[in-house]
């Protein structure tokens, strides 16, 4: 128990450790860690919205949007990583790359289904009223789709926080996993105070999200919305085996 | 298994070190390839084929494990709706904690240390939520007239979760153990730094090693393998429980 105590002290001590000056702090690489998946985030759902949401309003490619979910779940992250940064580097681009290729597949696969479950009935009924096929994918079906097209979202965020801290076993610094992985200097103690906040930030980040999803969903669907989890990824292998 | 003996090679080049094997077998490794298959034979009894089997061990608890804790939990929450939320809440309290804290957390913890149980206390909560929700889903979505048939014909309430509710719902249990068990094979490469067996132990070594790649891509590749072969596995298992769908299975 008392390392959990040392612990919260550690982290009431800005990561610092007693006689054994760090230039760092807990927040500097808090801060690091945000800093990264935020990017890292920014550039995926940059990425694999549109093609999410495109290839589903087109109802085309639904092979390659499904196993392309299918297949990121057997990469272990560690693995992208590592060798990403034998090949190319451990620089902040190096490492932004690696995260992005790790998060991309759940939001197109999750934005895939979203936009092609939608009820057939309203998209054609939309286009009966004259809309275009912008504002069908805008008006009728984005709407519709925002939990599971959030849901891919959540799931590739936590992905990314998690694999931002391995990325320190690959040689990457800027992040917590940097205390976690050097017990020699900052000891057990320390590393619990440093999963302790990836915990937190992770959690953070997953409220925060959840929060944006409620704000994007049409208020009438708000109640059903508490049903969608970060998973939502199972819809497609429910339905697909 | 060969103690692992540096050689420096010529020019103050590239430290690569030397696994055993003789003569040209070295060749490779001087050259410093991508991937040498003399490295690759030569260690694949000793070091990946262990670590293998290691890895097929943790998951096969860790999914065990989770399975039944999870079936227990979902035929309760299938019986008495208001354990649901209450249950979800957790696995996605659990699932929401990345693996590298949660293994951490997990060492200070009477009874655990750097040990397997850590290891698997870990995979086996990152399973939880994504088997609850599939067992219950396929569970909740037995079609109410089939139930009512069931009833109508005199069956009890445990006849009729054995003989028609699991069975209608095998296809979601399944694609739910399909989903952990691949997740967890994946996830059971982070376990080496708490528990030092499975894949992950080749992986961090061949990372640790700046020049040497053939390691690490050897470990990685077997790691997907193994996902693959799981998966491919568990759809065999469902073609061969449910042969009422065969014919509409994609």
């Amino acid at each position: 128990m008392h390392n959990f105590v040392d612990a919260i002290r550690f982290i009431l001590r800005n990561g610092q450790i007693p006689g054994q000056p760090h230039f760092t702090t807990l927040t500097y690489y808090a801060l690091g860690t945000l800093k990264i998946t935020v990017l890292a985030m920014a550039i995926s759902v940059a990425i694999g919205l549109p093609v999410g949401l495109w290839l589903g309003h087109l109802h085309r490619g639904s092979f390659v949007a499904i196993n392309l979910g299918n297949v990121w779940r057997a990469l272990p992250s560690l693995v992208v990583l590592a060798i990403g940064s034998a090949f190319l580097g451990i620089g902040l681009r190096e490492v932004l790359l690696a995260l992005v290729v790790l998060a991309v597949p759940p939001i197109i696969t999750n934005a895939y289904v979203g936009v092609d479950e939608v009820d057939r009935d309203l998209s054609d009924a939309a286009r009966g009223m004259g809309m275009t096929g912008w504002q069908v994918l805008t008006r009728v079906e984005l709407p519709l789709a925002v939990p599971l097209v959030m849901a891919g979202v959540r799931t590739a965020a936590l992905f990314v926080v998690s694999t931002t801290t391995l990325a320190a076993y690959a040689g990457f610094g800027d992040s917590l996993g940097e205390i976690v992985s050097n017990e020699a200097s900052y000891h057990l103690y320390g590393i619990l105070g440093a999963a302790i906040c990836i915990a937190l930030l992770a959690m953070a980040i997953e409220v925060g999200l959840a929060l944006v999803q409620r704000a994007l969903t049409p208020r009438p669907l708000r109640r059903a919305e508490r049903l969608a989890r970060p998973d939502e990824l199972l819809v497609p292998q429910l339905e697909g085996v | 298994m060969n103690p692992p003996v540096l050689i420096a090679a010529g020019g103050g080049g590239p430290i690569i070190p030397n696994f055993g094997g003789n003569g040209h077998a070295y060749a490779c490794e001087q050259a410093n390839r991508l991937f040498c298959w003399g490295w690759f034979s030569h260690n694949w009894s000793g070091t990946l084929w262990p670590a293998l089997r290691q890895h097929v061990v943790l998951v096969l608890i860790a999914v065990a494990i989770g399975f039944a804790i999870s079936m227990l939990l979902a035929l309760l929450a299938h019986r008495f709706r208001p354990v649901e939320q209450p249950v979800i809440a957790f696995t996605s309290f659990l699932y929401t904690i990345p693996s590298l804290a949660l293994f951490e957390l997990l060492i200070p913890v009477p009874g655990l240390g750097l040990s397997r149980a850590t290891a698997e206390v870990a995979l086996v909560a990152y399973t939880l939520l994504i088997l609850f929700r599939n067992i219950l889903a396929g569970l909740r979505n037995v079609p109410a007239d089939v139930l009512d048939a069931a009833r109508g014909m005199g069956m009890s309430h445990r006849q009729m979760l054995w003989r028609v509710e699991l069975p209608l719902a095998l296809p979601a249990i399944i694609a739910g153990l399909r989903i952990a068990t691949v997740s967890t094979v994946a996830l059971a490469t982070i376990a080496a730094l708490v528990d030092n067996e499975g894949l992950g132990v080749p992986i961090l070594s061949g990372i640790n090693d700046y020049y040497f790649k053939t390691e690490l891509i050897a470990a990685g590749a077997l790691t997907v393998l193994l996902a693959v072969a799981a998966d491919g596995m568990l759809v065999g298992v469902q073609r061969l429980l449910t042969p009422w769908s065969r014919g509409r299975a994609a």
